[in-house]
């Protein structure tokens, strides 16, 4: 019998299974231990309207502590897990104390990845992934701070929008030919990168960073080509790992992230995990991913709640993104790679448009510019693996939803 | 502090006090009403805090801009009185808001 369900991490997988589980009726014991010290909250604002202070720290938490109180949860917050002994079923605390459970679900997101070149360590540069790192980047964002960001991905552009219209005068570096290259296509790129532009942020692609230098701070970024970029504020956003070391310690399979099974289940029969940490099967995909996102966090978490109660849950879903930057929504739902063609509806002129990815006449991924309409149509089609017909497709009059 | 109400999919009855500022969906959220998923948090980037307005409300709140009404259209069973509780701001006039949660969110 299922007596004790220990979470560690509290981040959008753990908040979630946690409600699934009391949903779904399970009565025994849920303990949750999470390091930050906050609720479960929010990841998304804090590149956003909380970094910008539109939004409040008493915003972000999923749930009020009533909730937890009247569920009956176990908080343990600011907490450590140190070590999990698969054989005992026992995990060992910061605080000292050991929690034996029945099962356990690793929900240990992932960290940011950390620049490595000389200079690196001076004070000053900031990474942005939980709520205490935001107060220390708010602060170096008044009018007029020169504001450097390292990364053209999602949070190096978030961030730069946020600081942008925070009035500093910002200069985003990215290293690859064109910004968010991994998840978008170049004609998106091209859209984003002209709006950042437009708005009055410097944008250098094609630019290696080779050496942060100093007195007590960071003051300045030096580059391969030898150009320097003075630094009032300095925010790195270049990608992340997943964090799998307390589970690599105990002897799980890891490799990208921490291997699971269409079950969310880990390689020892009762330790099961969910969100950005876990290197999992997508069966409509046919290949393993590793994804870093709030919808992936979210279902996965759903899934292995439902396992975790023995009751069998394939967790197969089409994952889905967005980005917001300035007044523009970015809606990325499906997987592109090892797609064959590749159709742009609309003109990005018209700042509304659509970049559709097909493999062997299959709908596989969309990414829609302020086109909400195109991109909910889309997760049907694609999750259906409907095959579009191409003029349609082609012809931004003829609705997602008609195309096939 | 204004007092909403959520009739859920499993038919209890939810009697919710917010603060102004903020939205519905977050005052649904903060309590664990069921059916109010919003996973993205309120973007307005998913659909899935999607609510039914009961009668008289409907006009009583700001008029949905265009991203929400690009939003409902996909909605589960988007009705008349269909919004996203995600783009309501509670303010004191909004005392008393009913909404009926549906039973099913887009892509759920």
């Amino acid at each position: 019998m299922i007596s004790t369900i220990l979470i560690i991490g509290g981040g959008q997988a753990g908040a979630q299974a946690i409600d699934t589980l009391r949903r779904e009726g399970f009565e025994g014991r849920i303990v949750l231990v999470s390091e930050e010290r906050e609720l479960p909250y929010q990841r998304p604002p804090l590149s956003k309207k909380f970094l910008s202070g539109e939004l409040a720290a008493d915003r972000l938490p999923f749930r009020h502590q009533s909730f937890y109180d009247e569920h009956r949860i176990e908080l343990k917050l600011g907490v450590r897990a140190i070590r999990v002994d698969p054989a005992a079923r026992r995990v060992a605390l910061s605080n000292g104390e050991e929690v034996r459970y029945d099962r356990l679900l690793l929900c240990l997101g992932a960290i940011s990845r950390q620049l490595t070149c000389p200079g690196s360590e001076l004070p000053g540069v900031h990474y942005l992934r939980s709520l205490p790192d935001v107060p220390g980047i708010r602060e170096g964002l008044k009018p007029g701070a020169r504001t450097v960001i390292i990364g053209g991905g999602y949070i190096g552009l978030e961030t730069a929008a946020t600081a942008r219209k925070m009035g500093c005068a910002v200069t985003v570096l990215e290293m690859a030919d064109r910004v968010m290259n991994r998840v978008v296509a170049s004609n998106v790129s091209e859209y984003f990168a002209h709006e950042h532009r437009t708005q009055g942020i410097k944008l250098i692609c094609n630019t290696r960073v080779v050496r942060l230098t100093g007195g007590a701070r960071v003051e300045r970024v030096v580059c391969a080509d030898g150009s320097i970029h003075e630094a009032d504020t300095l925010v790195v956003g270049v990608g992340a790992v997943a964090n799998m070391q307390l589970a690599a310690e105990a002897g799980l399979g890891c490799e990208n992230g921490i291997i699971v099974d269409e079950y969310c289940r880990t390689t020892d029969s009762a330790i099961y995990a969910a969100g950005d940490c876990t290197y999992h099967p997508s069966l409509r995909f046919e290949m393993r991913v590793r994804l870093e996102s709030v919808d992936n966090a979210f279902e996965q978490a759903k899934a292995a709640a439902q396992n975790l109660l023995g009751r069998p849950t394939v967790h197969d879903r089409v994952p889905w993104f967005w980005s917001d930057q300035f007044d523009n929504k970015l809606l990325i739902v499906g997987l592109s790679q090892g797609h064959d063609q590749q159709v742009t509806r609309g003109d990005p002129a018209t700042r509304c448009f659509t970049v559709c990815y097909l493999k062997g006449g299959e709908l596989l991924a969309v990414e829609a510019v302020n086109h909400a309409k195109d991109y909910m149509a889309a997760r049907k089609l694609i999750a259906e693996r409907a095959r579009p017909d191409l003029d349609k497709l082609a012809d931004p009059l003829v609705a997602m939803k008609d195309t096939v | 502090m204004p007092r909403v109400v959520f009739l859920q999919p499993d038919g209890l009855r939810r009697e919710v006090a917010a603060p102004v500022g903020i939205t519905l969906m977050e005052a649904a959220r903060q309590h664990g009403v069921a059916g109010v998923i919003a996973q993205c948090g309120g973007a307005c980037a998913c659909a899935t805090c999607h609510v039914y307005v009961e009668p008289d409300w409907p006009e009583r709140l700001e008029p949905p801009e265009d991203m929400e009404l690009g939003m409902l259209e996909t909605a589960w069973e988007p009705r008349v009185n269909s919004r996203l509780s995600c783009q309501i701001h509670l303010t004191h006039d909004l005392d008393g808001l009913t909404v009926t949660v549906p039973a099913e969110q887009a892509g759920s």
